[in-house]
Order: C-alpha cells, then structure tokens, then sequence
C-alpha cells in the first residue's frame, strides 16, 4: 500500500493523522480509498491540490501512477510569476 | 536523457527573431494598436482606501459631447457571489470581479469605480471629472499588526479565515502550516538557536509597459481583444467568465509584452473595454497610466516573518520554524503558501515546520511577482544562516553545503527531492575566484541559495513545414524572456535544420490549442517539450513520405542530421526536409505536426549568489560593486538569455534590496507612484551580473531543461544583506536597506 501524506490543515479531517496507508493504483484511486475511510476528504483533495509522486510534483493529478510502495504527499498548488 | 547526447543547435547563441523589431520600435506593444473607429477608454478610481458608495450620478459625464459610453459595476454580471457565501466569503472569480471595478464599497485608493469612453483621451478624462460619486468614508487597514489585532477593522465584513476549523469574521483569509517532524524536539538536540524577526514592504514588478488592450464586439457578440499579457489564453478565459460570454466568441491577440514579472497575469481593464464596446457599438482602447499601474494593479505586499533556527556544534541543522505573515491586499491570496513551502527549501531538516497567514488590508489586491513569495522567505532564512556561520565560526558557504539538499532529502513542503543542483550550485560559488577576492575598506561580501519549484501546466504547439523546406513552429505563449529563439533552437536541433529556417509565431486564442501563461518559468521547459512532440510528429510524416518515395514500408526509414535515409545498405540518395518539402502535395499532402500536453517531469531550480557591497559611512548608501549568480539550469537552450534571466533577477533582487518600496499616507494613499519617486535600479546603479550556468539535467526533460526565470531573485536580498553586514557590523532585518535607515544603523539608533 502507498504511503499517503496529507497537508496539515486536513489532519483534524483524517483522524488527526497525517500519514496514512492507503491501496490504489493511481491518484483517482486512492482519492476514492481515502474518501471512503473519512467521507468528504476526497472531495475535498480531488482538483485542489497538487500531489508529490515518489518527489515528482503533479499540479492537477487524476490517472497519474502509484505503485505499492510509492511515497505520495498532497500539496498547495503553486504557479509563479 | 543521455548525458551524452551532443548538440547542434541546444546551446547556442543566436540572435532572438524578435530582437531587430524590439530595439527599432517595429514591435507592436499594448498601446500600439488602433482601429478607425477607436474610442478612449478611462477609470475613474476611488479616492478613499476604504469606503461605502453611496450613489454613483453618470449624467453629467453622459451628457458631455464625445462621451459613447459610461459603465459601473451595474453593467457587469454579479455571478459569483453565491459560491463566495458558500466558502466563508471568498470565491476568487468574485474577488476579480469586485477588483476590476468595486461594487457596494471601495476597498483601496485607486479602486475602479466607473469607466468612460470617449473620441479622444482628454475628453475621456473630463468625462470623469463629471461623474458624482457620494462615499462614507470607513475606518481602514493599512499593515499586518492592525489587520489582525483582535479590534481589527475588517476589509470584508463576511469573510472567516480558511484553514482554522471554526474560524470567525477576520480579516486573515486563510491559513496554512507545512512541516514534519517536531520543532521543539530539534530545538532542544541544538547547540545553537537563532531567532529573529523580518519586514518587507510592498514592491512592484517594475515592468515598464503599462497595462493596455484594444478591444471590439459585433452585434451578434463577438469579442475581440488586443491585449499585452502573460497570457492571452489566460486574459480570454478571464474576460469570458467575469462578462459570461463562450469562450469561442473571444478573440484574444497577442501584443508583444513590455515586460510582466508575475504582474501581467490576470486582467484589470480587458473586461471595462468590452462592456464599453458593446454600450458604445465602438472599439475601445485603454492604457493605464504609470500612476494608475501604481495605484491599482497588483504589486507584491508587505510581509512580517519570525524565523527560528537551530543547529549542532558541528553545523547540521536540527529545526527550522517560521510564521509568516504576508499582506494580500483587499481580497487576500498572497504568495504566503509559497513562502512557506519555499522557506526552508534549499536544506535538510529533521524538523521543520511554517505556519503561514494571508492577511488582508486596504490595499491593492496583490499579483504575482517571479518566484512569488519566496523572495523574502529567502531573506529571513538565508540572514539568520549567515548569523549561524559567524556564530559557530564556520564559513557561511560550507554551512549551506552539509545541509544543502540533494537527491532523497525529505524537502520542507513534503515530498523527498528527485535530482537536483543545490549542492553542485554552491561548490560552484564556492569555487569561483570571486569568493576569495580580497575586499577593501567599507566593503562586505554575502552569499545566499535560492530556490523555486518551477511549473509545469499545459502547453500547445504547432509545426508547419513549408514548401520550401522552412518550418513555422505556432506557440501559444508570448514571449517575454527569449522564447521564440529557444522554440527555434529546439525546433532546428530536432529536424537537423539551420536555425534560421524556423520562425516562431505567437499564435492568437482561435489558431492555438490552449496554453496556460507565460510564468512558472515553464516555457521553454513546458512548451519547449511540446514544440519537441509537434516537431517528431512531423519527423514521424515525413520518414513516411520518403517511404511512399521510395515504396519500402515507413519502418524502414530513419530521420538523421535533417534527411530522411534508408536503414541498412542502400544506394537510395537520402531525402532532405526541403525535397520531401517540396513534394508533400504528391505524397499526401501538407505537412504539419500538433502536440497538446499537461508538462510532466518539472526539474526544480537552485541558484547562489556572492555580492560585494560597498557602504558609504557617511550617507548611508549602499553601492553593489561585485555581484556573481550561479544557477543550475539544467541544459541551458540559450546560454545568453539563462544569462539574462539571471542577470535580470539578480538586479531586481537588488533593487528590492536597497531602494523600492511603497510609501502609502496614513489615508492608504501611495505617495509614490511613478518611477521617479519609486526607484528601480538602472543600468548604471549596478555593476555587470557575472553569472555561471550549472547544469545539472533534469532527467525528465528531453533536453534535461529546468526552468530559470524565477529562481534568480531569490537569492539577492539576503546576499545583498549579509554582505552589508559584513561591511558594517549590522544586521538590518527591515527593507529596503535606504541610506537614512542604514546611516541610523551605523549609528546604532535601530540595528535590528
């Protein structure tokens, strides 16, 4: 299973953890997964933040990857100037 | 990628296409276009940092002969308003909305409150001076400590802060905390602790050319617009969504841009000019003046950052923590997020943590200014690192190399770092004959890293061939830094083709797929890969050519060193780009690639920066005198414009530094807005921007590209700032560094 971490502001909706251990093959997936454990928290991630893949950064996830042993953070999207 | 591969093109450095056009005046910026029955477009702009407008009496300006068209707020849809009271008060298509032209209350001086157009410019403006405005005046915020005081005056009477679980009426818009681990656990296996606190004021991007957009409607709702942006997908998806029009029926063309920096990346007068078009049945032209550049579009704001630091004997870091307040203005959306991810960035931290606040005051809503919010992050982070070195009697550049980050740290904002140059970037400083230059009286050298993630986003191109054998490659993204010359270097290394074969055009909204902006530092990595893509489409169509040539099947041909040739022994004369060119219309037809993507694989950027400083015991004034930027850029496509987008960070790095700030009255007036009174550093302020490209490849990039346009103005601040302490014994953590506030220093009055 990936290991999944949250932002820290989503924590109190996550059962006060940030890391979680989480199935799915890709972002679509383990939104699902985690929506179900905590309702509403997938929602709430899906089409708002950025995730961070094993360090590579994806600003508007959906089907991207994830391998079982795959280190996944939820992000801020960020643009620039 | 392979290290290996050898270039023809990548790395070199002609001449940019557009460059003759820029320097001889051909080039058409925002203000350049008319049109026969062109109109005078003009704001009039709230004279009070906070007040309720009471009534708004448009008759005496409509009444005035030349006077076509006079709109307010009413004349726009109020669409965004329910989703605002469905998400504790912010939506930011309403905040756009309210900013573009105020409705109900005026939130900054400056604010649009009517618009007029007219046949001539000085009529516009007498029209103006008839339009009756009643205001109640009301209380209002003008820095961070009033806005969040308890008894605070609040800038919106509905808004609750984000990110606090049952956060009242306040007037922080949101905030955020990043982290892992346990500061206080770090603090306590420290040898050393630092903590200090840190302000900035508001500053402005600088660009030179004022906002300006020419634009048309028809009867049946047709929007054309001519615009100078970051962005013209960007300025049509935001006019279309505030006017609520298809985005099929807007039309945006793109002027050549006079420069943006993050401050051209959203719209203020695009969406005045349409509804003055279609009240008026007449184009309509408006340009900002400079005071109302100043005024009224968005600068980057002021800031207030706690930042604390630990570290062993032996100079490993063991915690990092900061708060970061930063001011966004009326509606709030400051770069605060990426302060905090950018803060402790460049280094290894067991323990780390930001907690960030966007803090809204009466002032104008802030915009995006390159590697937004991570400027002065950077200058508290890289100050106090400085203070660590002297205090554990370490040199301040090997400090940063046992902490620096490489490949596998676990990075400040989450996730562990993929490749990266921070390490290489700082061997490099550390190696340049400029670190070890002696010094003479009065003078003090700093260093600081920088860094900024980079941006990906979505990207269009477009490959032509022509009959003749010359490409024309279609982009989406106007050029600002040297894009057009990079996209042809791309373009002729992938055919194998002479550089001046290939012509860059900067197609309008209804001839290129879409394409997100121009910042992020993400055209030549982002866009670049999809000139890449369109460019081996073509490749691919054209080996089938040469098979129908040759009637072997298309597995059989190769593209090599611009011609198409038979794989294995053959007497077949190879096929060059320009014969299949030439012949397309008899094997198939016309030649053209396309490639649309979402830019995958972003390389993150690290930069260092050594600057000597000399300071006049006298008067107080700073003078740069030496100043070297190192930057990892991955490959560099063009060195000379990597080198300029270095060399142009590095300066307005310097200038933010030293000299610029806003100056607002106690009423929320700016007293200073024009270049006069608001100095930038010109040519003659500055010494030359030694600079040393590093490359280290992004290994997700074809070319191993990373993006270089933001990370140079991280690091300037604080190597302008430790170089001054070095110079006189003071730590100035208040910018900018202006001679009064340096000559109080060097006399004690406020070190600190």
């Amino acid at each position: 299973m990936a290991r999944v971490v949250l932002p820290q502001a989503l924590a109190p909706r996550a059962g006060g953890l940030l890391e979680h251990e989480v199935e799915g093959r890709n972002v679509r997936a383990l939104l699902a997964a985690l929506d179900a454990r905590f309702p509403g928290l997938g929602a709430e991630l899906e089409g708002r933040v950025a995730v961070a893949i094993d360090g590579e950064i994806y600003n508007d996830p959906l089907l991207e990857a994830v391998e079982p042993d795959s280190e996944v953070h939820f992000l801020p999207r960020v643009g620039g100037g | 990628m392979s290290e290996e591969k050898k270039f023809r093109w990548v790395g070199t450095r002609p001449i940019r296409p557009d460059g003759i056009d820029k320097v001889t005046g051909r080039a058409n910026y925002g203000a350049d276009f008319a049109l026969p029955d062109m109109l005078w477009g003009k704001v009039l702009r709230s004279p009070h940092a906070h007040a309720r407008i009471q009534s708004i009496d448009l008759e005496r300006a409509k009444a005035l002969a030349g006077v076509h068209a006079v709109m307010t707020a009413e004349d726009l849809p109020d669409l965004f308003a329910e989703a605002a009271k469905s998400n504790g008060g912010h939506d930011g298509f309403n905040d756009l909305a309210h900013n573009v032209m105020a409705r109900g209350r005026v939130l900054y001086h400056g604010h649009a409150i009517a618009a007029v157009a007219a046949t001539s410019s000085a009529i516009a403006s007498q029209a103006l001076e008839l339009i009756d405005v009643e205001y109640e005046p009301l209380p209002h915020v003008l820095d961070i400590a009033s806005a969040i005081a308890s008894d605070a005056t609040l800038v919106h009477e509905d808004r609750v802060t984000q990110g606090v679980e049952g956060a009242g009426l306040s007037n922080v818009a949101n905030r955020v905390q990043l982290g892992h681990g346990d500061p206080a656990e770090g603090f306590d296996l420290a040898d050393e602790v630092i903590e200090r606190e840190f302000t900035t004021r508001p500053v402005h991007q600088g660009y030179i050319e004022p906002h300006a957009c020419l634009a048309q409607t028809t009867p049946d709702g047709r929007v054309t617009l001519w615009s100078s942006s970051q962005g013209h997908f960007m300025v049509r998806d935001y006019t279309a969504k505030l006017l609520d029009i298809d985005l099929s029926l807007v039309k945006v063309i793109p002027a050549e841009i006079g420069g943006g920096f993050g401050g051209k990346t959203t719209v203020y007068l695009e969406p005045l000019a349409v509804v003055l078009s279609r009240k008026s049945g007449r184009s309509v032209k408006m340009v900002m003046s400079r005071e109302e550049v100043f005024r009224a579009s968005g600068p980057t704001l002021g800031t207030r950052i706690k930042l604390k630091l630990g570290a062993t004997s032996e100079g490993v870091f063991t915690a990092g923590e900061a708060t970061l307040h930063y001011e966004g203005g009326a509606f709030g959306g400051s770069s605060v997020m990426a302060g905090c991810m950018t803060i402790f960035a460049p280094y290894a931290f067991p323990h780390v943590r930001s907690t960030g606040y966007d803090v809204m005051v009466n002032k104008p809503k802030g915009a995006a200014y390159r590697a937004p919010g991570a400027p002065m992050a950077a200058f508290a982070l890289e100050t106090v690192i400085d203070e660590m070195a002297e205090r554990l009697e370490v040199d301040p550049v090997d400090l940063r190399l046992r902490n620096a980050a490489k490949e596998g740290t676990l990075a400040s904002f989450g996730p562990r770092y993929r490749r990266v140059g921070c390490v290489e970037t700082l061997e490099a400083l550390r190696d340049h004959p400029h670190y070890s230059a002696p010094l003479g009286p009065h003078q003090g050298r700093g260093v600081a890293v920088g860094f900024w993630f980079n941006a990906g986003l979505q990207s269009s191109a477009g490959v032509n061939l022509n009959p003749d054998g010359t490409v024309t490659v279609l982009s989406g993204n106007p050029d600002i830094g040297g894009s057009r010359a990079s996209l042809a270097l791309m373009t002729a290394e992938e055919f194998g083709i002479e550089y001046e074969r290939v012509e860059v055009v900067i197609a309008d909204t209804q001839s290129i797929g879409y394409t997100d902006v121009t910042g992020g530092s993400r055209v030549t990595f982002a866009t670049g890969m999809a000139v890449i893509e369109a460019a081996a489409d073509v490749r691919r169509q054209l080996c089938e050519r040469a098979a129908v040539v040759w009637e072997v099947d298309a597995e059989r041909v190769v593209w090599e060193d611009g011609e198409a040739r038979l794989k294995g022994e053959s007497d077949q004369a190879p096929l060059t780009l320009a014969e299949l060119a030439q012949n397309a219309g008899r094997t198939g037809g016309p030649i053209s690639g396309r490639a649309a993507l979402t830019a995958r694989g972003v390389g993150m950027g690290f930069g260092a920066h050594i600057c000597d400083v000399e300071v006049d015991p006298e008067t107080g004034r700073v003078e740069v005198i030496r100043y070297t930027a190192v930057q990892d850029a991955g490959r560099a496509i063009h060195p000379s414009y990597v080198e300029g987008q270095m060399q142009g960070g590095a300066v307005q790095g310097i200038g933010w530094a030293l000299n610029e700030e806003y100056v607002f009255d106690s009423d929320g007036k700016l007293e200073n807005p024009g270049f006069l009174d608001y100095r930038i550093p010109v040519a003659s302020d500055v010494p030359m921007i030694d600079t040393v490209i590093v490359e280290v490849p992004n290994p997700k990039h074809p070319y191993g590209v990373r993006g270089v346009g933001e990370v140079p103005i991280v690091a300037p601040i604080p190597a302008v700032v430790n170089a001054v302490y070095a110079a006189t014994g003071v730590r100035f953590r208040d910018l900018p560094l202006s001679p009064p506030k340096v000559l109080a220093g060097l006399d004690g009055e406020s070190a600190a």
